[in-house]
């Protein structure tokens, strides 16, 4: 938790500083406010008091009125523009780390756990800070202050007060310790609660196919009882809460009030009217007393939550990405030869290589694509040449230098990649396709136009209203898989890369469509070099080189014909696509 | 929850729709079963309320007690008759609130449980259509999130509400019982704070509504970079994204500040109410007991009634907020539960038994909705045994047949029949009873590899769920893992696609169904996994009339009839062979996939 306070500037410590004052004045003035009371009380009982003189304490008490609720709302305004600020610039951090990450970070965190990170856990952080701004500093000062108060009145009383904070703290540790560690079984039950729903919706054809709406149902049924038996318990148990603490309020006001009978009766002549105003006063403070033991109990809450999220937001701060970029920047235009130096790969942490001893060039213009079956490395191999992973051991070169060599700008600005998923962003299709930078210029509307024609993107485009302008939701969720495949196989295509990396990329269109593409692609695109990962034989087969890849290694290279007749992995595929008359 | 700015103005148009006074009906009327508790709750809370009502009465007794002895004795035995019937007093009022507090989240919790179950229930009720139009992430959001909500809002108001009403009321009626100028005094000078809290409370409420706008983007934003890291960086889009970012987080801050502010506003306004209160009551208070018209006593009791009567205004206006996210929350769960169910089918008397598999599609005409036709006249005869195929284009209504045929929507006219009989005579379930189905997606659930398989299916022994998975090839694999069939599958378990796909045919075929469906059963997994499920596919095939969806046309050559679909309708039907003679659709289709002629070209 404090190593998020790193954040804060010299600036934001004097506000901090400057809240410390104001709080110590605005407990001086709620402390003050009782003590006019006790004057009141004894002018009110002493016979013969000037009016005037009980309007002028209730003026002075009016005056400790706004002071307190000014210095309250002072220090509130300090705490919530620090607490903002903070999770303002830890926000930007975490933003700026994730954004250096590569995959292997990612990964390590997963996209969903990085996602609370940067929204739930600093929301988190900043309610604690903006609480612990104003009732962090404020309980203690507040306990301490009205305890010096007190202390030195009779020990009778300080006794009662004293047994007050304990049932209080008892009470709420009993609390805590039985319903605290409810309501972590509780969270994991709704994630049951969801999965069990979540199973049923995305099952509800298999569900219904099965005749099993009442196997579901009863599936639900469980988790929904004990879900339902757990809350009642804590529920239950935090309904103990607010009666119990009423009960020592109201308790401990009757308990001084009791105990001042005798100590005023013990007392003589003018003792007994100040014992008896101390009485009231007494009582006010002791109540300020439990109060603050009891601000300070919820803090001890809520802490654990805020620093398990604190702690959450310092492992992304903390992470430093393994990529590094290199040091040569504005490289011009290559011819984009790719080439594999032994390169081996296993994921961190794993103990057997994806990748193993990978070596082949690729020349200018060349088409190369990778087949193999589910596991057999090819998305892993072609992600290193964006390096989305850097190789294990071996290098790989992109015009005769190091990729680790060139900015990580410069490497991408060569690039043109589609994923297997496509990804679609929200905004409209133009954005979407004259997407990011690439060094040159920015794509204008011809670019655009021509990138959608060579990805059989154009018709459909302009079918939708708007066209161009079309608004895409996030993630793309009002088009069709197909037509965000293409929207972003235009999008590599605008870039006009050196380097075209498909990962996968044509298994969601359909086969007219998909060769289609490929022809207008190889014509269009003449001097790219281009990288195909495909399951379908007939995708590949007219590539210039044909790399097999089984178990991490290549198992067979070349050309479709070459490769049917000396490759075994291949020709297995290859039959399981084709019958033996097609292949001949 | 892909989308959450867009879900929001979803939520925000929604509850436009909302009206306050029938939601709360249809929850009050939900909740009859319990009102019995709900009736016991409030007894609790007005007696516990009373008693605590009555305290600052016996206190006020003991202070005058007091104050009338200053000067001569004090008679301790009345306090300590006093202090007794007080601690008895507090003793009683302890223990209602906390029955009414038990008694309340009792029913809080069951009221939840019904609805947590009833949607559940609903979800395997409704038609298929619903899903079209609704994301799964908006029917999860209904079952935990709306629902917590409510049992959230109303564990909090329901029972601070009626302590609240009880002691407001409780507090003025001894106000103007004991003095009735110090009641007015106290009242008066109460509601001037309050006053000025409304007015700022009424002033802030846009920056809680752009702060959750602004939270919604973000969130949004966020999800949408990291998810699309990858691309972002190899397009070296970040600085763009990194533009967007720095322009919602500065939006966020800016109102994130203003809104904490002056929800933390709230807190030392009622202390300063309190206190005003406070003085007002204590000068007034004075000014009487000076002039001889009330007692010290009074002063101390309306020291405490002010904390009555101030403390539950303040709890109004936070149970009015939540009561308002209940009541949108209800409208969203009772807007769900009340949908259009499936027809009721008690009264079908018909019941298939021993099918043969015959099936038959009689100018079958469908569309999704109303005013699209997407099945123009579909009229297809299957025989028993038969292994058919469907092919055509995507958006062909390949998936539409199997949809209909299994009646996952019901058909806009003309008629399906089974071994003759027109499925619309059937219960849906006898129906579904006559296949077994495999899907594209595999869909596993949370639970062990036999449980998959055995699914909800009765009388399936050990043996044949291995001889299921030893027929798909799968048994081999399931061994080696740690526990083998009582492996739990999640999603850490280490398992391909292909694997899951397995499974789900091995589940399809402990299914002893006399009619099989295959709806792009292998297109998920690569084409050596492929040639292992065919194989398992063509033994699940054996004897049983199938019917299969392929866009792999290598899959389907040896199918006993394969029908052509383009926009609907059935534009070629005939074996493989036949089909490629006619070079029509087909042909082009067939060689499309395979770029035939640029080998012949070779």
């Amino acid at each position: 938790m404090l190593k998020l306070f790193k954040f804060l500037r010299w600036q934001e410590w004097i506000q901090i500083f400057l809240c410390l004052l104001l709080t110590i004045f605005h407990v001086w003035v709620d402390l003050k406010i009782p003590e006019y009371m006790s004057q009141i009380t004894v002018l009110v009982q002493t016979e013969g008091s000037k009016m005037s003189e009980i309007w002028i304490n209730g003026g002075y008490m009016l005056l400790c009125a706004f002071g307190s609720l000014a210095t309250a709302i002072l220090v509130g305004f300090f705490a919530s523009r620090i607490s903002a600020l903070l999770s303002f610039r830890v926000r930007k951090g975490v933003y700026d780390s994730v954004g250096a990450f590569s995959m292997e970070e990612i990964n390590k965190f997963s996209t969903s756990s990085l996602i609370t990170r940067s929204t739930n856990d600093i929301t988190q952080v900043q309610m604690f800070v903006a609480m612990g701004l104003q009732v962090l500093i404020k309980a203690p000062i507040l306990a301490i202050w009205a305890i010096i108060k007190i202390v030195d009145k009779s020990w009778e009383w300080s006794v009662a007060t004293a047994i007050a904070v304990a049932i209080l703290v008892l009470l709420l540790s009993v609390i805590i310790i039985f319903a605290l560690p409810r309501f972590k079984v509780i969270q994991k039950l709704t994630d049951n609660l969801n999965r069990v729903t979540r199973e049923n919706l995305m099952g509800v054809r298999v569900v219904r196919a099965y005749n099993a709406e009442s196997y579901q149902e009863e599936k639900f049924e469980q988790v929904n009882k004990s879900i339902t038996k757990n809350t009642l318990i804590t529920n239950r148990i935090m309904a103990m809460m607010m009666p119990g603490m009423t009960l020592i309020m109201s308790g401990l006001s009757l308990a001084i009030y009791w105990i001042g009978a005798y100590l005023i009766n013990n007392a003589v002549g003018y003792e007994k009217v100040a014992k008896f105003s101390e009485m009231v006063v007494y009582s006010s403070y002791a109540i300020q007393v439990v109060l603050s033991f009891m601000l300070l109990i919820f803090i001890f809450i809520l802490l654990p939550r805020a620093s398990v999220s604190a702690k959450r937001i310092n492992e992304v701060l903390n992470t430093k990405t393994k990529i590094l970029d290199g040091n040569l920047t504005n490289v011009k235009r290559g011819k984009g030869e790719v080439e594999f130096k032994n390169v081996c790969f296993k994921y961190p942490g794993a103990s057997d290589y994806v990748l193993k001893d990978i070596s082949f060039k690729v020349k200018q213009g060349e088409t190369v694509a990778f087949i193999g079956s589910t596991g057999s490395g090819k998305s892993t191999l072609i992600n290193l040449i964006p390096r989305f992973y850097d190789a294990t051991e071996g290098k790989v070169l992109i015009d005769g230098k190091n990729i680790k060599d060139y900015s990580q700008k410069d490497l991408h600005s060569k690039i043109g990649y589609v994923s297997q998923k496509a990804v679609i962003f929200s905004g409209s299709v133009f954005s979407n396709v004259a997407f990011g930078d690439n060094g040159k210029e920015k794509s204008d509307i011809t670019d655009v136009k021509r990138a959608l024609e060579i990805a059989q993107a154009k018709k459909f485009v302009e079918d939708k209203p708007n066209s161009y302008d079309f608004e895409v939701a996030q993630g793309g969720t009002n088009l069709s898989g197909g037509q965000k495949q293409r929207l972003s196989i235009a999008r590599a295509i605008c870039r006009n890369p050196e380097i075209f990396i498909f990962d996968d990329s044509f298994s969601a269109l359909d086969y007219k469509t998909d060769k289609e593409l490929r022809k207008d692609l190889s014509n269009q695109t003449k001097g790219a070099t281009t990288f195909i990962v495909a399951q379908r034989i007939g995708t590949i087969m007219n590539a210039d080189k044909i790399i097999v890849l089984d178990k991490g290694e290549i198992v067979g290279m070349g050309k479709h014909k070459e490769l049917l007749k000396n490759c075994d992995v291949y020709k297995e595929i290859a039959l399981s696509q084709l019958s033996e008359e097609e292949l001949k | 929850m892909k989308n959450p700015t867009n879900f929001q103005n979803q939520a925000i148009k929604k509850r436009e729709k909302f009206k306050f006074s029938v939601t709360w009906g249809k929850l009050l009327k939900y909740c009859k079963p319990f009102y019995f508790l709900a009736v016991l709750s409030i007894v609790f809370a007005i007696g516990g309320t009373v008693f605590t009502i009555i305290g600052p009465d016996k206190l006020k007794e003991i202070t005058d007690l007091i104050s009338s002895g200053l000067l001569t004795e004090i008679d301790l035995e009345a306090v300590a008759n006093i202090g007794l019937t007080l601690i008895a007093f507090y003793s009683s009022s302890v223990i209602l609130s906390y029955l009414q507090g038990f008694v309340v989240a009792t029913v809080n919790q069951k009221i939840s449980k019904k609805m947590r179950g009833d949607i559940s229930k609903k979800i395997n009720k409704l038609p298929l259509k619903y899903f079209d139009s609704n994301t799964f992430g908006d029917v999860l959001s209904r079952v935990t999130n709306d629902v917590d909500t409510i049992s959230q809002a109303l564990n909090q108001s329901m029972g601070t509400l009626v302590i609240s009403l009880a002691q407001f009321i409780g507090a003025i009626i001894m106000m103007f019982v004991t003095n009735w100028i110090m009641a007015l005094v106290a009242i008066a000078s109460s509601l001037l704070g309050f006053v000025v809290m409304g007015l700022i409370v009424a002033k802030s409420q846009k920056h809680f509504v752009k702060q959750q706008l602004y939270l919604g983007e973000m969130n949004g934003h966020i999800e949408e970079v990291y998810s699309g890291h990858n691309v972002i960086k190899v397009y070296n889009a970040e600085e763009e994204f990194g533009k967007r970012f720095n322009k919602l987080n500065k939006n966020l801050y800016s109102c994130g500040w203003k809104s904490q502010f002056i929800s933390g506003l709230m807190m030392p306004l009622m202390n300063f109410i309190g206190n005003f209160s406070y003085v007002a009551v204590c000068v007034a208070g004075a000014v009487l007991t000076v002039k001889g018209i009330i007692s010290f006593g009074v002063i101390v009791a309306f020291m405490i009634y002010i904390r009555l009567f101030t403390q539950p205004l303040s709890q109004f206006a936070q149970a009015m907020t939540s009561l308002q996210s209940a009541g949108a929350a209800s409208f969203r769960v009772f807007q769900f539960l009340e949908e259009k169910e499936l027809e009721d089918e008690r009264n079908k008397k018909v019941l298939l038994n021993n099918v043969s598999g015959n099936i038959e599609f009689r100018n079958v005409k469908f569309g999704y909705s109303k005013d699209k036709v997407i099945i123009n006249d579909f009229s297809v005869n299957v025989k028993a045994g038969q292994k058919v195929a469907i092919v055509g284009p995507t958006g062909a209504g390949k998936t539409t047949i199997v949809n209909l045929l299994m009646r996952f929507y019901e058909i806009n006219d003309g008629e399906i029949l089974i071994d003759g009989v027109s499925t619309k005579t059937l219960t849906r379930e006898n129906v579904r009873d006559q296949f077994c189905m495999v899907l594209q997606d595999t869909w596993l659930f949370e639970g062990t590899i036999k449980e998959n398989i055995k699914y909800n299916q009765k009388n399936v022994t050990q043996e044949e769920i291995i001889n299921a998975c030893k027929a798909v090839g799968i048994h081999h694999f399931i061994e080696t893992l740690p526990n083998g069939y009582e492996t739990i599958l999640n999603e850490d378990a280490s398992i391909s696609s292909g694997q899951k796909q397995l499974i789900t045919i091995a589940r399809a075929m402990v299914d002893k169904s006399p009619m099989l469906i295959l709806d792009e059963a292998t297109s998920s997994v690569d084409t050596r996994t492929e040639v292992l499920i065919q194989k398992a596919m063509d033994k699940l095939m054996k004897k049983r009339t199938s019917i299969i969806i392929a866009h792999r046309l290598s899959t389907i050559k040896n199918a006993d009839l394969i029908l052509v679909m383009k926009d609907g309708d059935v534009i070629e039907k005939g074996t493989h062979k036949q089909l490629l003679r006619k070079k029509g659709y087909y042909f082009e289709l067939y060689n499309s996939q395979f770029e035939r002629e640029n080998i012949m070209n070779d």
